[in-house]
């Protein structure tokens, strides 16, 4: 189990998510595209994991291209 | 027979297709087979990758700059009904080229029978579409202006960019149909001023059948009414249809081994050029219309020049009924074509060719000379025999 506080970007649809997750592959940031955490509301059924330390970075890259909802710091170690 | 099938009908849809079409088709049903990214296991995330990596690719190749504004549907017509019908409003006026086929023609005058008023401006005997003539019909305030980007029957090429400019000047939203056009044709839907613009994935895409889509522009979804209301993967604890695109337009399951199929079918046409894919069909076509207008008592409809055409080519022969010549082209020759009216009698009227209609030859990039020298030497032997 990793100890790496990770952050959560949540989209309005499934297609910015997957768009989102073509920008950041080619930004080289690390992700994973996961279920939406239960706690979190959230208005699609997936978002994309990242490291915490990359969220202000991941902000940044998505700026103009794809729309994020909210960027917020997961709260457990999961999925 | 024995010998090779000459397949001259991909304006009805494109084959054969290229071999990764089939392989995408075949291993997103074998191996992936998930809901595109509604559950967010790996297998509905991949489905879904190839799903937006296909909006992406079809962006590309229409000159859209935003992939969302792509929407998925199940084939052109449903993109040329969701256009019309989620336009047009009682009272409204609509300019429509008198080319158009019936997937533009019957949602009209369904539209029509809601009290849509439905301008027809008629096209020349060659098909051609005359700008000045759309300018005029649109002395009176209209709503929408629809035509077809290629037509089906003649091949001709509406000057698009020209009418998409005199649409914007007249504060009438443009929709233009590409069925015919999307994969031969250069397009751009931003420097044409297009708001709507329907495609097909089965023809000049290579595509499977089942896929098409609808390209809405920015700030046209606010005008546009979905057909359609359902389930999306997003807002799903709401019971409204979420506002924004495409989800706005994509409701329901979408068909994924399809897309991802029309994914691969994009790519070999970007990958090739659509300026390639047009030379090559322009000479087949080019080739095809010297040899049939030597034929005694054929008459090729359509524009003569090259340029103001795609790769279809539509016959009369003198005294000979169409339907009967591609029966004998099938049955003797094994050369496949497509009879009739084509789904667009008024585009026959235009022609003249109502209520016979023609015999159509249509080109694709899998075409070689050798098909164009075996049906023009079939259709030689048939008329010779005479009706």
């Amino acid at each position: 189990m990793s100890a790496t506080p990770r952050s959560v970007i949540l989209f309005e649809s499934v297609t910015a998510a997957f768009m989102a997750e073509k920008v950041l592959k080619a930004e080289g940031i690390a992700y994973k595209i996961i279920p939406v955490p239960r706690y979190l509301s959230s208005e699609c059924g997936v978002c994309v994991r990242i490291d915490e330390a990359d969220a202000a970075r991941a902000r940044a890259v998505l700026e103009g291209r794809v729309a994020v909802a909210d960027i917020l710091p997961l709260r457990h170690e999961g999925p | 027979m024995g010998e090779e099938l000459v397949y001259l009908d991909n304006a009805a849809s494109s084959w054969p297709k290229p071999e990764p079409v089939v392989r995408a088709v075949e291993r997103m049903v074998r191996e992936v087979g998930a809901n595109p990214g509604r559950s967010g296991h790996r297998l509905s995330v991949e489905a879904a990758r190839a799903i937006t990596e296909a909006r992406c690719a079809m962006a590309g190749l229409l000159g859209a700059s935003n992939p969302l504004r792509v929407v998925f549907t199940k084939n052109a017509t449903e993109a040329l009904n969701m256009a019309i019908r989620g336009l047009l409003r009682p009272g409204d006026r609509v300019v429509v080229s008198s080319m158009e086929h019936n997937s533009v023609m019957r949602p009209l005058m369904a539209e029509r029978g809601r009290g849509v008023e439905v301008e027809v401006v008629r096209c020349s005997p060659e098909g051609r579409l005359d700008p000045d003539d759309v300018k005029r019909a649109l002395k009176r305030r209209t709503r929408l202006v629809i035509h077809v980007h290629a037509s089906n029957v003649s091949g001709c090429v509406t000057p698009a960019a020209e009418i998409g400019r005199i649409a914007r000047e007249h504060g009438a939203f443009y929709c233009v149909d590409a069925a015919q056009s999307a994969g031969c044709l250069p397009i751009d839907v931003e420097r044409m001023n297009v708001d709507l613009l329907a495609f097909t994935g089965h023809k000049s895409l290579y595509g499977p059948q089942g896929t098409g889509g609808l390209y809405v522009a920015e700030g046209v979804d606010a005008h546009l009414q979905p057909l359609m209301a359902g389930g999306t993967g997003s807002l799903s604890e709401r019971e409204e249809q979420p506002a924004f695109m495409p989800d706005r337009y994509e409701s329901g399951t979408p068909n994924t081994p399809g897309i991802a199929g029309l994914l691969e079918g994009v790519t070999f046409v970007a990958s090739l050029g659509v300026d390639t894919i047009r030379r090559h069909e322009t000479s087949l076509a080019a080739l095809l219309m010297d040899a049939l207008s030597e034929i005694p008592g054929v008459r090729v409809v359509g524009p003569t020049d090259r340029e103001s055409r795609v790769a279809i080519v539509s016959i009369v022969v003198a005294g000979m009924d169409p339907g009967e010549i591609a029966y004998r082209l099938d049955e003797d020759h094994g050369v496949l074509c497509r009879p009739g009216l084509h789904c667009a009698p008024s585009a026959h009227a235009t022609l003249a060719t109502f209520p016979a209609g023609t015999l159509r030859f249509s080109i694709g990039y899998f075409n070689t000379e050798e098909h164009i020298h075996r049906a023009v030497s079939a259709l030689k032997s048939i008329v010779a025999k005479g009706g």
